[in-house]
């Protein structure tokens, strides 16, 4: 089975996971920062197929992340997805991107029982989701995602960049403290799912928060 | 990165282009043979900025990510063609809303990918100008191109929400020139919020059109922005802004007019004051307009963008470019408001005319001057 992942809730990243693969992952790319989507994810892709010698026909399926995360970025990753899924003719899913930190820790020598995952979701505030770890399995989610600020987190060590920039309020790993959400985790993710027979969800973002819009409401008269 | 050898080499006869326009509520995608329009399919998402009173940038580019595969479907159903069988993308990279702009670049930039065609990025405002060269666009007044052929003298008024400009064009695929547009709001936006001051809801031109047929226009007499001797000039020694508009002092007059009638306790006419504002805008944009035209030997003016639709700017522009012996063409209303049509009849002029693709690593840009017509 072979899966093209993307990722754009924080950095822009593509990965091709194969079943075959050492580890899964064939070929991966992540930007380092946050603001250039747009410009570099479908070069990246088209780079990544070209590498790894491998055409849109090769796919079984896609799988992006839907979020949390920064609304202009997040979508430049999911309408990359939904495009290229309506193109090839593929089946599209949409996973949760704090999945992809998630994965990577339990997967470390720093694996904790229980553990939160964050990413910076600007305006002071993170994007956060509690896990749970039995030995041999995927960790869990139980509870999230959530948007809010980093002191009223629960008190569990935080995985993600969410908590190193919050490191003065949160219990950070350090280890983890730059970590964003990546889409070669994400892939490796959706595979493990997929293996073990369960269902993936579809491609719908999770904003969150709403526009910021505001309802205008009646204009004063002037008496 | 290039996509070599595929369709740009000049004189590739009646290229199939597809156009993706997002810059600012309307998901559009169109379908082009040369000069002949396939199809125009676009998605809206005016009805959820109503209670705003004005598009509100998140929700329209969420509005985008959802509408865009289904747009795509249906525009190619309606034309009859495969994607496979097209032989070039264009989309809209600016000017507009930057978070809008994103969708449509990122969706098209990924069917370059899948499909190998390749990706021309093209800019908004050159593209209403664009679509008049598709058959039969040029309007109940005359076709402007002829076996895609512009007027030698073509200048362009357009008038939306999101723009108010008087461009010269001299070449569609490489020498657009800013003659004059708004400092602050585009006249589109001034009905908005006046029709909010009015309480005729949202969107405002409409509103305003059809409330302003009962009023008197000459009951109230609104400013005329940017006017005076020390913006104009003359023609030999031009004032900063002598083709260029301003509406925020125009919308503050009417707030305090509004306001009067309401402090002396009198009922507001409000017909005669949606007169009154219409009168001032679309003097004020045709007059300029027309004087532009006048100094820079422009003979033929296409009008386009959304408020093309307002029976008083038609009429006005009409008048006074048939006074100043400018020929004027209005495309059909459909395609003066966004849509992709215009962004693929663009593209297809710039294969035509042997211009090469943009790749896939441009970056879509909110403010891209009317000057680059294809990054
Ligand atoms: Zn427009």
């Amino acid at each position: 089975m072979l899966i093209l992942a993307i990722d754009t809730s924080a950095v822009a990243s593509a990965a091709l996971i194969s079943d075959d693969a050492m580890e899964g992952v064939v070929e991966s790319f992540a930007t380092e920062d946050t603001r250039s989507h747009a410009e570099v994810l479908a070069p990246g892709i088209e780079k990544l197929l070209g590498d790894a010698g491998v055409s849109g026909a090769d796919l079984d399926l896609i799988v992006t992340g839907v979020g949390p995360g920064p609304f202009t970025g997040l979508r430049s990753g999911i309408a990359t997805a939904r495009t290229l899924a309506f193109a090839w003719n593929k089946p599209l899913f949409g996973l949760m991107s704090l999945d992809a930190i998630a994965l990577e820790v339990a997967e470390s020598t720093e694996a904790q029982a229980e553990f939160l995952v964050a990413t910076d979701a600007r305006r002071k505030e993170v994007y956060w989701a509690r896990y749970t770890l039995t030995e041999g399995q995927l960790p869990q989610l139980v509870d999230g995602p959530h948007v809010g600020f980093a002191s009223e987190l629960p008190d569990l060590p935080v995985f993600g960049a969410g908590g190193g920039i919050y490191a003065d309020v949160v219990n950070a790993n350090g280890e983890f403290s730059t970590t964003q959400p990546d889409a070669a985790s994400l892939g490796q993710f959706a595979m493990a799912l997929l293996t073990a027979g369960e269902k993936l969800p579809d491609s719908t973002p999770l904003y969150l928060r709403e526009s910021d819009a505001q309802v205008p409401g009646p204009r004063k008269r002037a008496l | 990165m290039n996509h070599p050898g595929h369709v740009n080499q000049p004189g590739t006869v009646q290229p199939l282009v597809l156009g993706i326009e997002s810059s600012c509520d309307e998901t559009g995608v169109g379908i082009v043979r040369g000069t002949t329009l396939l199809t125009n399919t676009v998605s809206s998402s005016m009805d959820e900025h109503v209670r705003f009173g004005g598009v509100i940038p998140e929700i329209a580019s969420r509005a985008h990510l959802d509408a865009f595969v289904p747009t795509l479907q249906e525009a190619l159903h309606e034309a009859g063609v495969a994607l496979d069988d097209i032989d070039a993308i264009a989309v809209t990279s600016g000017p507009g809303l930057a978070g809008a702009l994103m969708v449509g670049v990122c969706a098209a930039k990924a069917l370059s990918v899948a499909t190998g065609k390749p990706l021309y990025a093209i800019n908004h405002l050159v593209a209403h100008v664009g679509v008049g060269l598709l058959d039969g666009a040029g309007g109940g007044t005359g076709g402007l191109g002829s076996g895609a052929r512009l007027p030698e003298n073509l200048g362009a008024l357009l008038v939306s929400g999101g723009h108010t400009e008087i461009l010269r064009i001299r070449s569609i695929t490489d020498d657009v020139e800013m003659l004059g547009s708004t400092i602050d709001d585009a006249a589109g936006e001034a009905y908005d919020k006046v029709a909010r001051l009015l309480g005729l809801g949202y969107p405002g031109g409409p509103a305003i059109d059809k409330v302003a047929k009962h009023g008197n226009a000459k009951a109230i007499r609104f400013p005329r922005g940017l006017t005076q001797p020390k913006y104009m000039g003359t023609a030999e020694e031009p004032g900063p802004h002598r083709y260029d508009w301003s509406f925020s002092g125009l919308k503050t007059a009417v707030a305090r007019c509004v306001e009067q009638f309401e402090a002396r306790g009198e009922d507001v006419p409000v017909a005669d004051i949606a007169a009154a504002f219409q009168e001032a805008v679309v003097d004020v944009i045709t007059s300029k307009a027309v004087l532009a035209c006048k100094e820079n030997r422009i003979t033929d003016l296409l009008l386009g963008g959304g408020v093309a639709a307002n029976s008083r700017l038609r009429e006005l522009t009409g008048q006074r470019c048939g006074a100043a012996g400018i020929t004027l063409h209005v495309p059909p209303l459909s395609l003066c408001t966004d849509n992709g049509a215009m962004v693929a009849a663009l593209g297809s002029q710039l294969i035509m005319a042997g211009i090469g693709p943009s790749g896939v690593a441009f970056a879509p840009d909110s403010s891209l001057p009317v000057t680059t017509v294809s990054v």
